[in-house]
């Protein structure tokens, strides 16, 4: 326990030092889908009954879940291969369960403000979400499974420049591909498929259904959920591993 | 307070540690001393839970690195070659963070964090980001941090690589002091005055293996009180002899360029690890 304690707060001190810097980073990118996908060329089209900013929306809400929490690949790696301070933790009497735990929960605390920053986006564009007990839960499993992915990669990877490479190859074609930005169901059902492995695409879809009043899909909470205990669970042995 | 026997460590079929066994007494200052790639750094990192032995077997404060990771490393402090301390918090939070870790009460991180700032001289920066430190000034709040969760073993590996004579004699002091204290030193560099200066013994590695283990004093005994320098065309070559005037003699029969001195640790180094000085 203290070392979920000592790893997660290290984490929030540095966040909060950091603090302008990611906002400024939380919100750039968001705000420029809203006003080029969302504003500009969304504005006269409808999806699903709804004006596609309102689509748009719950979709940024669990992409930028996902950038957020995985974010903390690079904050891992620059502890561990700049700083050095990793080997702080290694050398220290804690579990790997309480380092990836740790991390993970920073991961989450980012991917909170993140979601908290998207939706006051939402907000100024005149869209408003509505937030029950689902939207939550599925905010919270994508933080986790992305957040412990990110610890995963990061025990990985043997340099900065390999996980800049995976961040291009797995995070990137999620965003755009994870039903973000487009109804998965309004592709071919070939290509529905494989869209449907990615943990974003239950993500978006589960935040989707609670911020239109839709009931959930039991589906979507599981395999977040199943993959949230796969990739934690690699997560904790890869800590281990990474001991050169 | 820590056994190692037949310790080995390999990386692509390649030995860093070639079958080291050495045990260290409590409150020892042990110093460990070869030239760079002897392997000196990998034996701290196993000890202390940053590298995977190959092999062999190794305890520190009785607990096994491999079975009883966590209790082993309860006992050690560390200070890395490398700086390894957070540049982004502040003195404070970084020994804060090490005291969470080990598990300190928050009473006792407050405490022993304004003790030991105190101790290593940076009390007046504790609110500072360690961005803002000297080189000299984070390696002794590196070994503040190590010594935060009063450690029974505290591992120095190269404190003073990098550092100006005045910081290193000051941090020699600081080392002195810690282990005049209880703490058992186990100390690794290549500057062998260093050891000279600081070790109750000293164990030569050289290739992934141990040379040789004795106190500073028995070493130098070993290849003679005496050293004759003669220069080369070809480079340096010594010769060591127990006798002064049987060196006097030997000196006064050479007609190239020489120096009789008295034998240091250096001498012995060289000369129970084979290496040829290069000129």
């Amino acid at each position: 326990m203290n070392g979920i304690g000592a790893v997660y707060l290290r984490e929030l001190r540095i966040l909060k030092r950091r603090a302008g810097r990611h906002l400024l980073g939380m919100t750039v990118s968001p705000l420029l889908y809203l006003i080029a996908f969302g504003a500009a060329m969304g504005g006269a089209t409808r999806v699903d009954g709804h004006t596609y900013l309102e689509f748009l929306l719950p979709g940024l809400v669990a992409m930028t879940c996902m950038t957020q929490s995985y974010g903390a690949a690079t904050e891992i790696n620059i502890a561990r291969f700049y700083l050095h301070v990793f080997e702080e933790f290694q050398s220290a009497p804690i579990s790997s369960a309480a380092y990836v735990a740790g991390e993970v929960l920073a991961g989450m605390t980012r991917a909170a403000f993140g979601v908290a920053v998207i939706l006051l986006l939402g907000a100024a564009f005149g869209v408003t979400l509505r937030v029950g007990p689902w939207f939550f839960l599925a905010v919270a499993l994508d933080a986790w499974v992305f957040a412990s992915l990110a610890v995963l990669l990061a025990m990985l990877v043997k340099s900065h420049a390999s996980q800049s490479l995976l961040t291009a190859f797995v995070i990137t074609p999620m965003a755009f591909l994870g039903g973000t930005f487009f109804p998965v169901e309004h592709l071919p059902e070939w290509a529905q498929v494989p869209l449907y492995l990615l943990p974003l695409t239950h993500a978006a879809h589960a935040i989707r259904a609670d911020a239109f009043g839709h009931p959930p899909n039991p589906a979507d909470f599981f395999v977040l959920s199943g993959a949230g205990v796969l990739v934690f669970g690699v997560a904790l042995r890869s800590v281990g591993r990474a001991r050169d | 307070m820590i056994v190692l026997e037949n310790l080995r460590k390999d990386y692509g079929g390649k030995a860093a540690l070639d079958g080291v066994s050495l045990a260290v007494r409590r409150g020892e200052l042990f110093a460990y001393l070869g030239p760079n790639g002897a392997g000196k750094s990998t034996t701290i990192r196993i000890l202390t839970g940053l590298t995977r032995l190959s092999g062999g077997r190794a305890t520190v404060g009785g607990a096994d690195i491999e079975t009883a990771p966590l209790a082993a490393k309860r006992h050690c402090g560390v200070v890395m070659q490398h700086v390894n301390v957070d540049s982004d918090l502040t003195l404070w939070e970084n020994l804060d963070i090490h005291g969470r870790l080990f598990g300190m009460s928050r009473a006792d991180r407050t405490r022993r964090s304004e003790e030991l700032l105190a101790y290593v001289g940076l009390d007046a920066r504790a609110d500072d980001l360690v961005g803002t430190l000297s080189g000299g000034m984070k390696r002794r709040l590196m070994i503040a941090r190590a010594l935060m969760h009063r450690p029974r073993v505290l591992f120095l590996d190269e404190p003073t690589v990098g550092l100006d004579a005045e910081i290193r004699r000051r941090i020699w002091g600081l080392i002195k002091t810690i282990q005049s204290e209880g703490t058992t030193v186990f100390l690794t560099t290549h500057y062998i005055e260093e050891a000279e200066f600081l070790a109750d013994r000293v164990a030569f590695l050289d290739g992934g293996r141990l040379r040789a283990l004795d106190t500073p004093q028995a070493l130098i005994a070993r290849v003679g009180a005496w050293a004759l320098d003669h220069a080369t065309e070809g480079g340096m070559t010594t010769e060591y002899f127990h006798d002064h005037e049987v060196a006097q003699r030997a000196a006064l029969g050479c007609t190239d360029g020489l120096t009789l001195r008295r034998a240091n640790l250096e001498d012995a180094f060289l000369s129970l690890t084979s290496k040829a000085v290069q000129a």
